[in-house]
Parts: C-alpha cells; sequence; structure tokens
C-alpha cells in the first residue's frame, strides 16, 4: 500500500551522475512552490495537504537530535507553527521543504540533548570490512548479486521495513543526511543548508551511512556471506 | 621490506587503483567529487573488475531503494492535533 499520492516519487530512474540529484529535487520543489502559494492564501488544506508530506519526515528527523518520541512530536509542531507564523517574511530564497527542514532542525538542536556543532566525522575505519579483501586490496568476499533480484525475492513492504530499520540504526549524524538525501530527496546543497555542514563533511556522512544501508540489504537479499 | 613483498605481485597492481580504495571513492564519485585523474583511475578500475562494478550498482540501488522508504501513515490524533493547530494559529493571527 504505498500511497502515491501524499509522497510523489522523487526519483525518477537512479542516480546515473552527479546532475541526477538536481533533476531529483525540481518536482518536490515545485509542488512546494504551488502549496506555498496557496498556503499564503490561507488555505487550509494545503496545511493539511504538507502536513501528509512532511509530518512524519520530520518527526523521523526530530528523533535524531532529541531524548525521546514525545519530546520530537513537540520539536515538529513547534517547527508547523513557526513555519505558518513566519510565512508572511519567508522570502523563498530557499525551497520550502528547505525551509521547513532546517527551522526543525534549529529547534530540535536547540531542544536536544546534543550539542549544536558535535563533530560530524564520528566512526572512521573502512566501509566494507577489511576481511573482505585480500592484501593487495582485491575483493576475496566480493558483494553478492541481488541488485535485479532484490524486488522479486522480497516484497517492498518488507523491503521498505528493512531499511527503515537499518536507517533508524545508523549513527545519528548519518541517518540525517541519508534520511535528507536519498530518503527525501533533497540536494546535497539543500542538506549542508539544513544542517549546517561543509559538503566535505556531507559525503562523508552520506558515505557511510549508504555503505551501511548496502550491508544491511546485502547482508538480508545476498544469499548470506557476511 | 617484509610489509612492501606482502603487499605485491606487482604485475596484478598496475599503478591503477585497488579494489578496497574504489569501496571508500565510491560516493566521491556519484557526487562528482573526484578530480578528474581520480574519476579516470576509478572508471578504468571498474571498466576490469566486476566485483566493484557489482557494488557500485548495488550502492546506486540502496540509493533508489532509500527512496522509496515511506513512513507509516499519520495517526487520526496527529491529523487531529494539527489541524488545532492551524485553527490556533488562524485565530490568533
Amino acid at each position: 500500500m504505498t500511497d502515491v499520492t501524499a509522497r510523489p516519487a522523487l526519483l525518477p530512474s537512479g542516480y546515473d551522475d552527479a546532475s541526477a540529484d538536481v533533476g531529483g529535487t525540481l518536482p518536490a520543489m515545485d509542488a512546494d512552490a504551488v502549496l506555498l502559494r496557496r498556503l499564503r492564501d490561507g488555505d487550509g488544506q494545503a496545511f493539511a495537504e504538507l502536513v501528509e508530506r512532511y509530518h512524519l519526515s520530520m518527526l523521523g528527523l526530530a528523533l535524531s537530535f532529541v531524548p525521546s518520541r514525545a519530546v520530537a512530536e513537540e520539536v515538529v509542531q513547534d517547527t508547523w507553527l513557526a513555519m505558518l507564523r513566519g510565512l508572511d517574511r519567508f522570502e523563498e530564497r530557499s525551497s520550502l521543504r528547505t525551509w521547513l527542514f532546517t527551522i526543525l532542525v534549529n529547534r530540535a538542536r536547540t531542544t536536544g540533548v546534543r550539542e549544536a556543532r558535535t563533530v560530524p566525522v564520528a566512526d572512521a575505519g573502512p566501509v566494507v570490512d577489511a576481511s573482505r579483501f585480500g592484501p593487495s586490496g582485491a575483493w576475496t568476499v566480493p558483494p553478492e548479486h541481488w541488485v535485479e533480484e532484490a524486488e522479486d525475492r522480497v516484497d517492498a513492504v518488507k523491503l521498505s521495513e528493512l531499511l527503515r530499520v537499518g536507517l533508524d540504526s545508523l549513527p545519528a549524524r548519518q541517518r540525517e543526511v541519508v534520511l535528507l538525501r536519498d530518503v527525501e530527496s533533497l540536494s546535497s546543497a539543500e542538506v549542508c543548508e539544513v544542517l549546517s555542514i561543509s559538503e566535505g563533511n556531507q559525503r562523508v556522512l552520506l558515505h557511510r551511512g549508504r555503505s551501511k544501508l548496502r550491508q544491511v540489504l546485502e547482508t538480508e537479499l545476498g544469499g548470506g556471506a557476511r | 621490506m617484509s610489509f612492501l613483498s606482502g603487499l605485491l605481485p606487482a604485475r596484478f597492481r598496475p599503478r591503477g587503483l585497488v579494489c578496497q580504495e574504489v569501496v571508500e571513492m565510491v560516493t566521491d564519485y556519484l557526487e562528482g567529487a573526484l578530480s578528474p585523474a581520480d574519476r579516470r583511475r576509478f572508471e578504468i578500475h571498474l571498466a576490469d573488475c566486476p566485483h566493484c562494478t557489482e557494488y557500485l550498482a548495488q550502492i546506486r540501488e540502496t540509493i533508489r531503494l532509500a527512496g522509496g522508504v515511506t513512513p507509516e501513515d499519520l495517526t487520526p490524533q496527529m491529523r487531529t492535533d494539527l489541524a488545532d493547530l492551524y485553527h490556533r494559529w488562524r485565530v490568533e493571527g
């Protein structure tokens, strides 16, 4: 039961190169621009649609900063109110959702136990277990093939659940970046803006997060290597 | 030196990248953040290495699948709370 109306498919055919990230972002921005106009016209239905689209995403992101679901819900509600109150002042230098996520992260940071400026590049070490390579650096336990079969072998709901659990198990900073980039399809520039991190940090966090998610999928779908 | 002799069979190691390096460069590659020289070395390695090609395909598939992750549905309570919030704001404004 994929609810296509609430969350339009943002990624067309896949990331073939770096430019794909821009293409993947545009439809959502356009839709948001329309919603913004309606919001400013006092259209309550537009608010409801925005809530359908972003409320749970924001909740998931907020949870990365604050200690409990109850606090996260409070932060998200505050964010909605701040957005409504700021509608007149919003200058549209960023997209509506970037603005929304930025308000959220700022509020979550001031509320949360985590320091706003913790050093992001947390865990070090290789992203693929060193034991899978020989002394020359070549694969000895190569990745098992699962790509085309993934959706045949496991139904979409199970796959989504698997990724959800994988995302939840990521270190907070990595989860934030992967959620915004890959789940919400924000561009790298938008993610840097929302989280106030540099492009370089963003890439490191994304790299570690994606690599771990791949490992989760391989473990589940790859026939059991590792 | 024993360290180097462990690393070699030099004929298997042309000046290119090894798999273990390639997996660490995948994100920079996809983000267009590699220098032209590194990008070339990366692609030369891929052309010759089915395992790293598979690895890259899996990272792309991971990204694609992550894009399909949908949150659970909003609860009726959430909808009510947020509708209330909206109305409170309308009144206050």
